[in-house]
């Protein structure tokens, strides 16, 4: 628990994560990215109902909140997710979600008695 | 997967009024909540009471209820982490929370949805994480004590 909370302790101007995930073309390349290896805009935008530009626009959306970076590598461009800060926010999700499954099962116990 | 809601749902083995009265009626949702509520639950409402339970009497519950409509609907907004000492969370947003009734064969399906995570900010659900968890641990433990005494 403790290890959890400190990687959690996020600073107060912390990029706006959760909005940056909100968003249906955005968790698209956030799956895309988490299939593995780096990839360039080229192969994010194949088959996508957006354009490279737009991918574009996302990608650094995805970077300003942390969850994906750049690199280079020879004369291409490529990106990767940030695994951290990925977890961050399904830690946290499932915190939130935890708590409402015990208040239902004591909701439940009240209720049922 | 969304980041801005958490979903739930749960079948509670009680006729639907039961369920709405334990919702609805303020003393009775501060019963298995753990804090003391003045209510009535009328739309618009802001309701207030202290949290009950050892540790966390600083804590003041504070909601403004939505929507009610009798054994469908219940819903209020709050602070989701509004735990902290001489903090003003007044200025901040907030997260709505939903109760939906349904009557299913043998009592109630009960959904319940908390929306609005995207409008809080990062750094304070960072914190939301440590306190509520804790929190609410100890909310359930007293709620127990309640019901079974």
């Amino acid at each position: 628990m403790s290890p959890r909370s400190a990687r959690l302790a996020a600073p107060a101007d912390a990029a706006p994560l959760f909005a940056a995930l909100g968003d249906e073309t955005r968790l698209a390349l956030m799956s895309r990215l988490g299939a593995g290896r780096p990839r360039s805009i080229a192969e994010l935008a194949r088959g996508m109902p957006v354009t490279r530009q737009a991918v574009t626009k996302h990608l650094r959306v995805l970077s300003h909140a942390g969850l994906v970076h750049d690199f280079r590598r020879g004369r291409e461009r490529l990106w990767q997710p940030e695994a951290r800060r990925l977890a961050e926010a399904r830690l946290y999700l499932d915190a939130i979600s935890k708590r409402w499954d015990d208040a239902l099962a004591r909701l439940k116990r009240y209720v049922e008695a | 997967m969304s980041t801005d809601r958490i979903e739930k749902t749960i079948v509670l083995k009680a006729p639907r009024s039961r369920v709405w009265r334990a919702l609805a009626d303020a003393a009775e949702f501060g019963a298995w909540f753990g804090a003391k509520l003045r209510g009535p639950f009328t739309p618009g409402a802001r309701v207030q009471g202290p949290v009950t339970y050892p540790g966390y009497e600083h804590v003041t519950m504070d909601l403004t209820v939505e929507r009610v409509e009798p054994e469908h609907l219940f819903s209020f907004r709050w602070h989701p982490d509004a735990v902290e000492p001489g903090v003003d969370y007044s200025g901040e947003p907030t997260t709505l929370v939903e109760f939906r009734l349904e009557e299913v064969p043998g009592g109630t399906r009960l959904t319940v949805v908390e929306s609005g995570f995207d409008r809080i900010p990062l750094s304070r659900r960072a914190r939301a994480f440590e306190d509520n968890e804790a929190g609410w641990a100890q909310q359930m433990k007293n709620v127990e004590r309640h019901v079974s005494s």
